[in-house]
């Protein structure tokens, strides 16, 4: 008796070695430009191809400017990294989706909009927010450059088996809450570590009844909690998604397809090396208050004081207060804010978009905050302009950006001043992410939306 | 690496991220070099007395740091800038995954300690001026001023890597023909090609 998370490993190792880490083939690399370069020189200076470029997809995305002139970049260090990328793909023969090809976006936005993503693959990427991936049941794991080269070169990974963990969401979802609600409460309560050295399944009712979109953004934030992956057994929501998809199997090998992804479940009486419950039923929609996930609180509590936690979390907890700048016993609605993100891997898809559009729809963004609504891929882009979605967000006075991870990493010119404190849709609120000196408070599109007409943190729900 | 005899460093934090380990605005240079300028960039910008901005640390090949060192994003830059700065060893009573990874393939070695001992080990730094730790690899050893020795796991296969130099890359390579038998038999089982894309975007066919 397997878990979903054993099959998949199982039915990818190469070689297994006592003393030694396992082979584990790979079948999807994702590339991008910050991780890539020194990766590609190392094939270079070894004089390697590219093992499979037909199961290798790159774009443009970390350092990508969101207002653009045509394609050119202005600043010469991130135009030489993204011309070193175009430079490697027409080398090494990998398929590029660069800016202006109409399908560019934020890596783990386009590949499961694409099709690329099947539920029973192994998938890698320079990138630790590859987790994504795993709503529709892959294995999907971040790595570092060595890895991204030799992964390049061989097809293949050396990785030690992982330990496997079951979070079980019961009950119904109130309304207001979302996905970004859930991970983020769970992150809480299991800790920024919790997660280490293991692969999550995210099971459960709850879970069933979540749309791609919304799996995606639970996926995301697995290492969030440390884990080295988080993924979800495929169903008929996940097939639907998939299918007709560019990257879809069709005809014939469509319905192998389905039969082999129908055999992705975890067999009953699996065990876990961890199990994890969190009931959804009594939720809020949820705020990180510090400088990491787990510093979350529900937007009906109080900000709270570092001695409220135990001895080994108390130090963390104080740098954390010192460093945002709020008052322990405050309520955090109200806090007042000066930036709103909408976008990231974690929340720029299509739905995200139209749930923020809904809040905002009708309203004016308040005096004095800046909005940058930052669309996850150039599909989306396009889809929201004929939609209204952006002339909704337009007319409240936001700004409408083209796709890549912008404010998220403030890698390239969008960033959040030093002092100004961002509500945020995005995945990490680590001291200085958003630009040096910057306060992160993370939450949902549909709460960052609320923040951007009322100048402060506000509970949505009164919006709906 | 065998023997490394050096002045530790402490990082007296728990979760360490990668983003204070070096932000993403360095991360824009397409080589390996000179990350250890930008190395704790916002920590060093806004605390004088942070040990990276004192002279009696510098040169130190050891740091000592809080629990789950290196979390966050995969960035490898991370431990670039940790290697150039000259940060051989990082001692902590645990480690993110990926850090953990990254810093093998860089040449520096991740130990782990209890977090009682790591706590003590800043305690006794910060009362004396100079405070030497002794790592033995071969023998998996810490051996602390006072004469005490901790003793550390490895798995063996990364300790053969670091005592030799050598890389996965030359293990991976190594194993060519495995690797070709399992893509002769799954071939079947992946249903999809990435060159697809050139259909939407209509890019001139490259090799």
């Amino acid at each position: 008796m397997k878990t979903i998370i054993e099959k998949i490993w199982d039915s990818h190792v190469v070689e297994h070695l006592e003393g030694f880490p396992d082979i584990l083939a790979i079948d999807l690399q994702l590339v991008h430009e910050v991780t890539s370069p020194q990766a590609f020189q190392v094939l270079k200076e070894r004089n390697l191809s590219v093992f499979a470029p037909h199961r290798t997809l790159a774009t443009v995305d970390h350092n990508v400017p969101t207002i653009r002139e045509g394609l050119t970049i202005q600043n010469p260090i991130s135009r030489h990294q993204i011309e070193t990328l175009r430079e490697n793909c027409r080398m090494f023969g990998v398929p590029l989706l660069d800016m202006g090809s109409g399908y560019q976006g934020i890596v783990h936005v386009i590949g499961p909009e694409l099709g690329f993503t099947h539920p029973g693959m192994t998938i890698v990427c320079g990138d630790s927010h590859t987790s994504t991936h795993g709503a529709f049941g892959a294995l999907a794991f971040g790595i570092g450059t060595s890895e991204v080269a030799r992964v390049l070169a061989t097809g293949c990974i050396l990785q030690e088996r992982p330990k496997t963990m079951r979070v079980s969401f019961k009950g119904d979802l109130p309304i207001g809450v979302t996905a970004k609600d859930i991970i983020l409460a769970l992150i809480r309560k299991i800790g920024v570590n919790g997660g280490t050295g293991h692969v999550i399944e995210y099971t459960g009712a709850p879970v069933r009844a979540l749309s791609m979109d919304e799996r995606m953004t639970i996926c995301n934030m697995s290492i969030e909690c440390g884990a080295r992956a988080g993924l979800i057994v495929p169903d008929e929501t996940t097939f639907a998604y998939i299918k007709g998809k560019i990257g879809a199997p069709k005809g014939e090998k469509w319905e192998k397809a389905i039969s082999y992804w129908k055999k992705l479940t975890t067999d009953n009486g699996a065990t876990y090396d961890k199990e994890i419950e969190l009931s959804l039923s009594t939720m809020a929609p949820m705020v990180t208050w510090g400088i990491n996930p787990e510093q979350t609180i529900a937007i009906n509590e109080l900000v709270p004081n570092s001695i409220s936690f135990p001895r080994e979390m108390r130090d963390l907890a104080q740098k954390a207060i010192d460093y945002v700048k709020l008052n322990p016993g405050n309520p955090i609605e109200g806090v007042p804010i000066d930036y709103v993100f909408i976008g990231s891997c974690t929340n720029a898809r299509l739905s995200d978009l139209r749930e923020a559009a809904k809040v905002m729809k009708g309203r004016k963004v308040a005096p004095g905050v800046k909005v940058f609504i930052v669309p996850g891929s150039e599909s989306i882009h396009r889809i929201a302009i004929e939609e209204g979605l952006a002339a909704i967000f337009i007319e409240a006075g936001a700004e409408y950006r083209s796709p890549g991870c912008s404010m998220c990493l403030a890698m390239n010119e969008d960033r959040v001043p030093p002092g100004k404190r961002c509500a945020s849709t995005s995945n990490r609120n680590f001291i200085g992410r958003q630009g040096p000196e910057s306060i992160t408070h993370l939450m949902s599109p549909i709460m960052a939306a609320a923040v951007a007409v009322t100048g402060k943190i506000t509970d949505v729900r009164k919006f709906l | 690496m065998n023997i490394i005899t050096s002045q530790i460093i402490p990082v007296n934090r728990s979760h360490v991220d990668t983003d204070l380990i070096i932000p993403a605005e360095f991360l824009r240079s397409v080589t390996k070099k000179g990350f250890g300028q930008h190395l704790f960039a916002r920590l060093r910008a806004s605390d004088k007395s942070f040990p990276f901005n004192l002279e009696k640390y510098q040169g130190s090949k050891i740091m000592v740091a809080g629990m789950n060192f290196g979390c966050g994003s995969s960035r490898e830059h991370a431990a670039w800038a940790l290697a150039d700065w000259g940060i051989r060893i990082i001692i902590a009573p645990s480690f993110a995954d990926i850090f953990h990874q990254n810093a093998l393939n860089n040449q520096i070695l991740p130990i782990i300690l209890q977090e009682h001992v790591i706590e003590m080990i800043f305690t006794k730094e910060a009362q004396h001026s100079t405070y030497e730790i002794t790592v033995d690899l071969s023998n998996q050893t810490v051996r602390i001023p006072s004469g005490e020795i901790y003793p550390f796991s490895i798995d063996p296969y990364r300790k053969e890597c670091l005592l030799n130099g050598m890389d996965d890359f030359d293990y991976l390579l190594s194993k060519r023909y495995q690797i070709d038998a399992f893509e002769q038999k799954n071939k079947s089982n992946r249903f999809f090609d990435t060159y697809a894309v050139r259909q939407l975007i209509n890019e001139e066919t490259s090799s």
